[in-house]
């Protein structure tokens, strides 16, 4: 099988948008697809569950740019994505912020965090680098836990205030739509964000530090700046999804929205999709929230409550079977879903020569 | 002056604990560079053998013989679920680092998903001798029995370790691979045993880690998720001491779970902030990343 | 058995760098036979190819085994001693230790070993990253003559050391190819000029001289291949 065009992926691409954009509109009955009481395409559930699919693969895509493509495995994306729920909804809920200057505060303490955090954990590299974030992530997440001047809620959780939002986005079960929508907008964005960083000289530059960071330095260019480039809008996109999350969700629960298995999980969507490939990402996140939601009602089947333990107790831990998937994808397709979608497709490396004429460009 | 004597009892007990979690960590990573996700599930399960040892195991034997059984448990159910990951899931991904970390981050997630499956995710209670909650009376203070015993466990295995990576062939196998794994093939040593070792090894000393952890600091509870909460300081642990190093993990975990219950107490049980001394062990992190990138005794890359 | 090695059509990538490109070539049994080249030419990665320390395609074979998908023990263990080029002594492990590790089967000759280097026995307990760079080349070559391999791999035994201390080493090399075949990396000209009999010229990651060590002394030549003048 040829890897189709860039024509044909825009094709399908563009077709799953237009689809997605009218799904609110559609009544249909679609037994089994989801269970229970999602099996109404526009219920709220379902376009709940939806919802919450794009803004975990715009957060993925995101992830993607610096995991697959810059080879920069961060362990702190929870970090940045706790970073827009949290701030976000105190901003709102706590000193009743409009939702314009709530959203740009959030931005920019996401930025400014993105920065400093990324050009310390930089310091250092690979494995380390790895652990460096995962602890900067950890403090957050104990800080958050801790319920610093009463901002946070700690353990108990931190809902929401609507009565400052637009009447369009409160909680009211109709504007379940229109969040459905801001969602689909988040990952459009989110996509178009990385589809161009990664199209363009500085994406070429990433994939060269992929592929071997001291030669960049031989050549005289120096991977630091770029490797915090695609840190910070990383953490920046991530920041993006936590505001999608707590507009859609609600409340903001630390060990939801701000442990280390939100990062495992953004990982594991990236990796099961297929990392380095952008639409890899989208699809791994898609696919890896849609089965948590679905085995976790399926487990509640009555129809499944009568199975032998043997079978029962490991089928209805929706953590066991993605575990187990996810196990599965690493040893058996490491290139993820896009893999076994497209065969044979080479990772874009770069050649000596390309590289030097990279290094003339940048 | 009581109470600090308290907290540093506490504090070297944890900083045992940490030793034991992070120096197995710490030699898997040396070793092979892989991170060890897995090594959390390692302690969590670990705990849960010493739980079956010690609950089904007829009560006459008397508790005492049973919590020794349950310790014994702990550490073989922690070395044998090491030793199958690394042949099954670790062995085909040799050259794949990266892939590494990841397949043990999904059997974490399994292995835990199934724990909460099967066990249910309330707490278990293990059953302890009485000698164990009783406290034993110096300077002045009551220190709790149970914090001699991880304290105890921790100098015996960091002694045996050193006796171990100093004197046999193995240990010394293990010891030149952390420096340099590709030299010690080219003497036409098959490293993948070792690997197998080491594995073995940190996965005992985990499942040690995990039993202690629960009769010194749960009130001898078993939950599936325990683990994962003591991986955190263990990665910590790992990086300050220097990946690679053993006695870098053995200071370093003292040097952390001392700042952590002095901070936790005498800071945040002032202004309220109960998680300032798991706070502190990261902002301790930085500092040390900040002036000595490879940690305190970290080699020379 | 007349080849201690055969290489056919050997290509290494490095990083998306194409280092051996096609390298071919013969090590009879017995005596020395040298590779040369500038720097970065794929010398060093040619023997560690032959080692299986690096990815490559191609046939290699040893002893007349074809060892290229082999794991690196299991090839050294066809009898092969080897000597890298920046020593790779451990350096946290002691002198004894080191040797120790270097241990393989039953036929060690520690004896023969500290009579070559008195040094080490009397510095077996000192942590071997102390050493000075004569002593850990010294201790690196012990170790490949440890166990009386009948191919050794040398790279580069001259690199940042005295003269006299070369000497001393080719003198030790000198006496190891009387039994055992040598494949020598080697840059230093009268290093190889006395131990050699054979010469593999490399550039740019492919065999461009094929000769006798006595090629060397055409000026014009050595001017051509090595980019150096033959007085050495």
């Amino acid at each position: 099988m040829r890897w189709p065009s860039r024509r044909i992926g825009l094709l399908v691409g563009g077709a799953f948008l237009a689809l997605f954009i009218v799904v609110p509109f559609i009544g249909l009955h679609v037994p089994w697809v989801l269970p229970g009481t999602l099996d109404i395409v526009n219920s709220t559930g379902t376009l709940e569950v939806l919802a919450l699919c794009f803004m975990f693969a715009g957060v993925a895509v995101g992830y993607d740019m610096m995991f697959g493509y810059t080879g920069l495995m961060s362990l702190g994306p929870v970090l940045f994505f706790a970073t827009g729920t949290y701030v976000f909804d105190i901003a709102l809920t706590r000193w009743e912020w409009a939702l314009l200057p709530a959203l740009l505060l959030t931005l920019g303490v996401s930025l400014a965090l993105a920065v400093v955090l990324g050009a310390v954990a930089l310091r250092v590299h690979g494995i380390a680098f790895a652990m460096v974030t995962l602890a900067f992530a950890q403090a957050f997440y104990f800080l958050v836990e801790s319920n610093p001047h009463n901002l946070t809620a700690g353990d108990t959780g931190l809902s929401l205030s609507y009565t400052r939002l637009p009447s369009f986005l409160s909680g009211a079960v109709s504007n379940t739509r229109n969040l459905y929508w801001i969602a689909l907008a988040f990952l459009v964005i989110a996509y178009a964000v990385v589809w161009l960083v990664t199209e363009s000289v500085t994406g070429r530059v990433f994939v060269a530090i992929r592929e071997n960071e001291r030669r960049l330095d031989v050549l005289g260019v120096r991977p630091f700046r770029f490797k915090l480039v695609s840190f910070v809008v990383s953490s920046l996109i991530a920041t993006g999804g936590g505001v999608v999350y707590i507009l859609v969700i609600g409340t903001a629960v630390p060990s939801v929205v701000a442990s280390t298995t939100v990062t495992l999980s953004i990982l594991i969507m990236v990796v099961l999709g297929g990392a380095g490939t952008r639409w890899g990402a989208v699809v791994g996140a898609m696919v890896y929230v849609y089965l948590q939601q679905y085995l976790d009602k399926v487990g509640a089947e009555p129809s499944f409550t009568r199975l032998p333990a043997v079978l029962r107790v490991p089928l209805s831990e929706p953590q066991f079977l993605l575990g187990a998937i996810f196990v599965l994808f690493v040893l058996f397709a490491p290139g993820g879903i896009a893999s076994l979608v497209v065969r044979h497709r080479s990772r874009r490396a770069l050649g000596a020569p390309a590289l030097s004429s990279l290094i003339r460009k940048v | 002056m009581n109470i600090f004597l308290v907290l540093t009892f506490s504090g070297v007990a944890l900083g045992a604990i940490y030793f034991l979690a992070a120096s197995g960590l710490s030699l898997i990573y040396g070793l092979m560079d892989v991170l060890n996700f897995a090594h959390g599930l390692f302690m969590t399960l670990g705990a849960y053998a010493g739980y079956e040892v010690a609950t089904r195991l007829p009560s006459s034997l008397g508790a005492p013989t049973l919590i020794v059984l349950a310790i014994i448990g702990a550490t073989l159910g922690g070395g044998l679920a090491a030793g199958i990951t690394e042949l099954v899931l670790i062995r085909p991904l040799y050259g794949k680092p990266i892939s590494q970390i990841l397949i043990t981050i999904g059997l974490d997630l399994a292995v835990v998903g199934l724990l909460m499956g099967g066990f249910g995710s309330t707490a278990l209670q293990i059953p302890v001798p009485l000698w164990l909650i009783e406290p034993t009376h110096i300077g002045g203070v009551f220190i709790p029995n149970a914090n001699f015993l991880a304290i105890g466990g921790g100098a015996v295995v960091l002694l045996g370790l050193e006796w171990f990576l100093s004197r046999t062939r193995y240990g010394i196998i293990i010891r030149a691979g952390v420096e340099n794994r590709e030299m010690v093939r080219a003497l036409g040593i098959d490293v993948g045993r070792a690997f197998t070792l080491v594995f073995v090894i940190g996965g005992a000393m985990a499942g040690l880690a995990g039993i202690l952890y629960t009769i010194v600091f749960t009130g001898d509870l078993v939950s599936p998720s325990q683990g994962d909460s003591l991986l955190i300081f263990a990665f910590i642990v790992v990086v300050i001491g220097g990946l690679g190093s053993i006695r870098g993990s053995a200071v370093a975990a003292l040097v952390v779970a001392l700042l952590q219950e002095y901070t936790s107490f005498y800071i945040g049980g002032h202004s309220g902030w109960a998680q300032i001394g798991d706070l502190s062990t990261v902002l301790l992190l930085a500092v040390v990343l900040e002036l000595r990138p490879r940690g305190l005794f970290g080699r020379v890359a | 058995m007349t080849n201690a090695i055969e290489i056919n059509d050997l290509h290494v990538t490095i990083a998306g760098s194409h280092i051996l490109q096609g390298v071919s070539l013969i090590v009879p049994s017995g005596g020395v036979t040298a590779i040369l080249g500038r720097n970065g030419v794929g010398k060093t990665t040619t023997l560690r190819a032959i080692l299986g320390l690096v990815a490559s395609s191609g046939q290699i074979k040893v002893f007349d085994h074809e060892v290229s998908s082999w794991p690196t023990h299991r090839i050294v263990r066809l009898g092969i001693g080897y000597v890298p080029e920046d020593r790779d002594v451990f350096s946290g492990l002691t002198v004894e230790e080191n040797l120790r590790l270097a241990e393989s089967g039953a036929e060690v000759q520690y004896d023969e070993v500290f009579s070559l280097f008195p040094e080490l026995k009397k510095r077996g307990r000192q942590r071997a990253g102390t050493l000075s760079g004569g002593q850990q080349q010294m201790l690196s070559i012990a170790r490949a003559l440890l166990n009386n391999r009948p191919l050794l791999l040398v790279d580069e035994p001259s690199k940042g050391l005295a003269p006299k201390i070369v000497g001393e080493f080719a003198g030790v090399l000198e006496r190891a190819a009387e039994h055992s075949t040598v494949l020598l990396v080697e840059q230093n000209l009268s290093v190889v000029k006395r131990l050699a009999q054979r010469i593999v010229v490399l550039d740019h990651g492919e065999v461009v001289h094929r000769g006798e060590a006595r090629d060397l002394d055409d000026p014009t030549l050595v001017r051509q291949l090595l980019g150096v003048t033959g007085a050495a």
